[in-house]
């Protein structure tokens, strides 16, 4: 009986995520064929970006923070305080800033982007899109993919930044580490490679958060019901995967990169 | 033309197109009546190519169009319009830009022809100074001129309408019952409709077809379908909460108590 409910959820994750990946192929061939609507990508960049620019700077502020609270107390009894900022660097800009941004966005972008395509399917919309010659996926999906592509980065950058900050903070004010030596000690830390392997992480989350969001909406079925499954589905399914890829990721560029 | 032979389509265990056969002549204005559910916005769907069938023919001028793929179905598509039950107008739009989307989209076209052309469109099925209202700020029966208004943009052969009257006031009923007439003595259009207006049927119909357990029973002139005998017709198309239909679908209507 576990066995065959075990078997059936395998089964229908591989099948979701090769519906993923369908939708994933048509979306990038789509990106590609004139014409090419880049304003429609631009739009959906600035309906992303500014909102959620404050809520990720202040979720990456507080990590800043925890983090240099949480290496205190362990590094102090170490005598090895001077190494915190090092720690703050390379943990936010390599791990916590990627995967929690992503996070915030997909809650955020990716709930929505279901909602709306979800009610656009059952208002017959998407339809009406079809019956005049349009392909959703082209008008839909490619301009949410590109404009979370371009956005996610940003905002993760961004957030590192302002990470750095909620970590200067309590080095230099609480720890009274000088500020000459917390950024020499940060930048000595930190490497190119450091802020690429996450700025990389970032461009498949958005992928993730696009394609899960829209395959959500797109395949909604009934009413205002079926839309506020599809917009749970839409989070759930993102977070999961979204830790998942930066597993994977990290294996990837530990292990065969060897970055 | 559009012909359609043998027609079936299935959702899940509901056959809800049973073998059906239909021609609507080019420039002839074919009104399809018939209870709900019983397949008559499938058919329009599959016209349209929004669902497949399962099997049949459906000959669009002459074009078998069951087996086109996407891109053939599309350049068919321009030729095709099609009246939402619903209005289907894009929310995040305002009328403007959703009556000139079809324009926006595939015509590059400055941006005070398509002004003009959207305007036109608007004032035939009798609506003025709405190009900035959002769908949200309209009743039923506007977004269903809004959405007529848009069809009517795209210049199409082919009209499809899933209940065009339904939900609006006698009036603007009368006036989309005139427009459609007028598309036809015009512009040759070749029309659809769906309806279950009786009234409207009538007048707008150079034939009427009625269907019945996803199939044609009747097919003929209005006075014609008017003066037929067959009892599912006359139960139909007099509103009789009694007859041969909830007979045989077992459905009893109860009373006030």
């Amino acid at each position: 009986m576990l066995a065959s409910r075990i078997s059936n959820s395998v089964k229908q994750w591989v099948s979701y995520v090769g519906q993923l990946t369908l939708l994933f192929s048509c979306t990038v061939a789509c990106a590609f064929t004139p014409p090419f609507h880049y304003n429609r990508s631009l739009a959906q960049a600035q309906r992303i970006g500014p909102g959620s620019f404050l809520i990720s700077a202040l979720v990456g502020f507080f990590v800043g923070m925890i983090i240099a609270l949480q290496m205190a107390y362990q590094m102090v009894q170490l005598s090895a305080e001077l190494y915190i900022p090092n720690v703050i660097a390379v943990a936010l800009t390599r791990e916590l800033t990627p995967v929690l941004t992503a996070l915030i966005v997909a809650g955020r972008i990716g709930a929505g982007i279901a909602a709306e395509i979800g009610s656009m399917v059952v208002t017959e919309q998407v339809d009406a899109l079809k019956a005049f010659a349009v392909n959703p996926v082209k008008y839909l999906v490619v301009p949410r993919f590109l404009g979370l592509i371009i956005m996610l980065p940003v905002l993760t950058i961004l957030s590192d930044v302002i990470g750095i900050w909620g970590g200067y903070v309590i080095c230099v004010f609480k720890l009274h580490i000088s500020y000459e030596m917390f950024w020499k000690m940060t930048f000595r830390a930190l490497s190119m490679k450091d802020i690429i392997t996450g700025l990389v992480k970032t461009i498949f989350f958005g992928m993730i958060i696009a394609i899960v969001g829209c395959h959500q909406g797109l395949t909604v079925k009934g009413g205002a019901d079926g839309v506020g499954k599809a917009t749970t589905a839409a989070v759930v399914r993102s977070f999961i995967l979204i830790i998942v890829m930066d597993c994977f990721i990290t294996f990837v560029f530990y292990f065969l990169l060897n970055v | 033309m559009i012909e359609i032979r043998n027609l079936y389509k299935v959702f899940g265990t509901k056959m809800v197109l049973n073998n059906l056969s239909l021609t609507v002549r080019r420039g002839e204005t074919k009104v399809v009546i018939g209870r709900s559910g019983v397949g008559k916005t499938v058919l329009l769907r599959n016209i349209v190519g929004l669902v497949r069938p399962d099997s049949g023919s459906i000959k669009i001028n002459g074009v078998e169009v069951t087996n086109l793929n996407e891109k053939e179905y599309n350049r068919l598509r321009m030729e095709i319009g099609m009246v939402f039950q619903g209005g289907a107008l894009f929310d995040s739009m305002n009328v403007g830009e959703n009556v000139g989307f079809v324009l926006n989209e595939f015509m590059s076209l400055d941006k005070k022809t398509v002004q003009e052309k959207v305007r036109d469109a608007l004032a035939l099925v009798g609506l003025k100074d709405v190009e900035d209202m959002m769908p949200s700020q309209l009743s039923g029966g506007m977004k269903k001129r809004v959405s007529l208004a848009r069809v009517l943009c795209m210049e199409p052969h082919i009209i499809l309408y899933d209940e065009p009257t339904t939900g609006v006031d006698p009036i603007t009923a009368a006036a989309i019952n005139n427009l459609i007439i007028e598309l036809r003595n015009k512009l040759k259009v070749t029309s659809i409709v769906v309806t279950h207006d009786m009234n409207s049927a009538y007048q707008v119909a150079d034939s009427i077809a009625m269907f019945y357990k996803g199939q044609v029973i009747a097919d003929g002139t209005p006075d014609e379908i008017k003066n037929s005998q067959h009892p599912v017709i006359q139960q139909f198309i007099h509103g009789e909460a009694h007859g041969p239909v909830t007979e045989d679908e077992n459905l009893v209507f109860g009373h006030v108590k």
